[in-house]
């Protein structure tokens, strides 16, 4: 089985947010970067799960970014993908993102194709629903659980208030979240064998944006909290139902 | 036209999808075009009242094998009839079924697409958007730069608007490609409030100690009628279900009001639950970082303080 499992570089979660060039960039001064937790946690060590029930399982990864996004990629192999591919490109418009990974899926035959349920800098979701599109494939989203059998893939998926199984005939695309797999950290022979592994670099694929950023922007701070004492709790229902009126 | 896409399930419609009908209405009142519904499947409601969240029309497609989300099926449906009547701009909710397939539309459509809208468009200089990124930390003005435009909105954050219409009802006849996703079970749970649509939630963190003692917070959630929610350790220890994870890597949610027990506020749990509109911490260390974060605080011990918490609530449902 060939499984393409789409890596995304973001800021580390305690990143400080905050922009330049008026507004209109994000200040990477000082970033620490990681993978995408959704592609890391979730999709990805699902994959490598997946391969180590069947051996002969590939893992392929794949990411469209600058050359500082190397450094993710390896990590990625040092986690357990067997190649990985690097499509030369800084766009953050989804749609330029989704034609590049399409085009590289287009060449190689895939079973699955694996997301994150989104990142954690844009939130868009975006790249699996476009990749379904694109390539004309089913698509499932939000997945926490994954059994492939055969050329049969049933996967659990969140909906609200609940969870749906679904069985999807192979090629997929899915997009993965909490529950699909747990944590792992790579260690110093998987950190020694990525060093090695092939990392392909690619030109993009021509494809015009369909949106750009104009501004950035931060939400006013809050004024400040006001503090109830712990035996004056009728007052604080009062300030609900009154001040706030959210109750 | 705008045309604004129904999510339903068990045969009823979505919340969010209400609030994504306004917000739709609103958006062709500012470019002076008619806002229309789109319902693939069948729901117990009636679409007739549909007209006073702002859709003069529904169109449905009342096949009920549709009942059945297949994002590729619904996007291709959504796709063709959006041309077929040469939509200017779809919504969708920005909600589960919204996720998979908003995106997947506006690649059909040849259309850019902002998703986890929180603003109505701005005409000034084209079609800006506003949308939530960082998990909630900041904003971002995005232009859409192509003739057709797709948007999916936060829920909650635009609300409803009361229109006196009413909405008609037209069929119509489509070819429905074969299902490309069998759903082989559903499971829902029953009686509890769908985190994500809740407007109240009261949720506990490590300061609880462990799952015996949820039963305060509960007791909270039931006099109020909220959902329950939970931080990553109080998930990751099996103390609650992963469901109930709020944070940067659970769900993120935007309720009315948010009720934090015992739970320190770390940045990643916050970016979860930071455009909640309002926020009550309840912790004993009055340095937590969630203070910082809150409109309303109390520093105390949550065993001595939910339940004095909840008495007062019961207290003026039973007066009002
Ligand atoms: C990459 C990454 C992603 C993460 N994603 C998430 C996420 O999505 N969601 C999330 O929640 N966390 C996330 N975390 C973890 C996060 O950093 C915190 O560790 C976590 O939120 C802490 O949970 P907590 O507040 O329940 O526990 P603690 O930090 O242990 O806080 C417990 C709080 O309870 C208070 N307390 C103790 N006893 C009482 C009492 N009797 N009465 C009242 N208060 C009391 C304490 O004062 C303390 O403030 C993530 C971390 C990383 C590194």
């Amino acid at each position: 089985m060939n499984i393409l499992v789409c890596i995304s570089k973001t800021p580390d979660t305690t990143a400080k947010i905050a922009f330049t060039e008026g507004n209109t960039k994000f200040d990477e001064n000082g970033v620490q970067w990681i993978i995408n937790p959704y592609d890391e946690w979730y999709s990805l060590v699902r994959a490598i799960e997946i391969k180590e029930k069947d051996p002969t399982t590939n893992i392929h990864l794949i990411t469209v970014g600058g050359p500082e996004a190397e450094p993710i990629i390896r990590k990625a192999l040092a986690l357990g993908g067997d190649e990985a591919i690097r499509v030369n490109s800084n766009s953050n418009d989804s749609y330029v993102i989704a034609q590049q990974i399409a085009a590289i899926a287009k060449q190689g035959a895939y079973d699955l194709i694996m997301t994150g349920k989104e990142t954690i800098d844009y939130n868009s979701a975006c790249i699996g629903s476009m990749l379904s599109a694109i390539l004309d494939l089913p698509y499932v989203s939000l997945a926490n659980h994954l059994e492939v059998n055969g050329n049969t893939a049933t996967i659990q998926r969140e909906i609200e208030g609940g969870e749906e199984t679904n069985e999807v005939i192979l090629p997929m695309i899915i997009s993965c979240q909490k529950g699909m797999a747990e944590q792992r950290i790579p260690n110093m022979r998987g950190i020694m064998a990525a060093r090695t592994k092939p990392l392909k670099v690619v030109d993009p694929v021509a494809t015009n944006a369909h949106t750009s950023i104009k501004e950035f922007s931060l939400p006013p701070a809050k004024t400040g909290v006001k503090l109830i004492a712990p035996d004056q709790m009728e007052e604080l229902v009062k300030l609900l139902k009154e001040e706030a009126k959210v109750i | 036209m705008v045309l604004i896409y129904i999510d339903h399930s068990e045969k009823e419609i979505k919340k969010s999808s209400h609030e994504a009908i306004s917000y739709g209405a609103a958006i062709a009142k500012q470019l002076g075009c008619s806002a229309e519904a789109l319902l693939l499947g069948t729901v117990n409601d009636d679409l007739t009242t549909l007209g006073k969240l702002g859709a003069s029309k529904v169109h449905q497609l009342n096949n009920e094998s549709l009942n059945n989300f297949d994002a590729k099926v619904h996007a291709s449906l959504i796709a063709t009839t959006a041309s077929n009547l040469n939509a200017e701009v779809i919504v969708f909710a920005h909600n589960i079924n919204g996720k998979a397939i908003a995106p997947s539309v506006a690649v059909k459509l040849d259309a850019g697409i902002v998703t986890g809208a929180c603003s109505l468009p701005s005409l000034q200089n084209g079609f800006e958007v506003t949308k939530t990124v960082f998990s909630g930390k900041a904003f971002a003005s995005i232009k859409i730069e192509t003739p057709k435009k797709v948007i999916a909105i936060n829920q909650n954050s635009f609300g409803i608007q009361n229109y006196d219409s009413s909405a008609t009802i037209e069929e119509m006849n489509l070819p429905i490609p074969t299902a490309s996703v069998k759903v082989t079970n559903v499971n829902k749970i029953i009686g509890e409030i769908p985190l994500t649509e809740a407007n109240l939630v009261v949720s506990g963190g490590r300061g609880l100690k462990g799952p015996e003692n949820w039963g305060i917070l509960l007791d909270l959630a039931k006099a109020l009628g909220a959902a329950t929610a939970c931080s990553r350790p109080v998930s990751d220890s099996d103390w609650r279900p992963h469901h109930e994870h709020v944070g940067q890597t659970g769900i993120q949610i935007a309720p009315n009001l948010y009720i934090a027990i015992g739970i320190s506020g770390a940045i990643q749990h916050l970016a979860g639950v930071n455009r909640s509109k309002t926020i009550v911490v309840i912790n004993k260390d009055p340095e937590a970082p969630f203070f910082k974060a809150a409109d309303y605080g109390v520093v105390g011990d949550a065993f001595e303080v939910v339940p004095a918490f909840t008495a007062a609530i019961l207290k003026m449902k039973h007066n009002e």
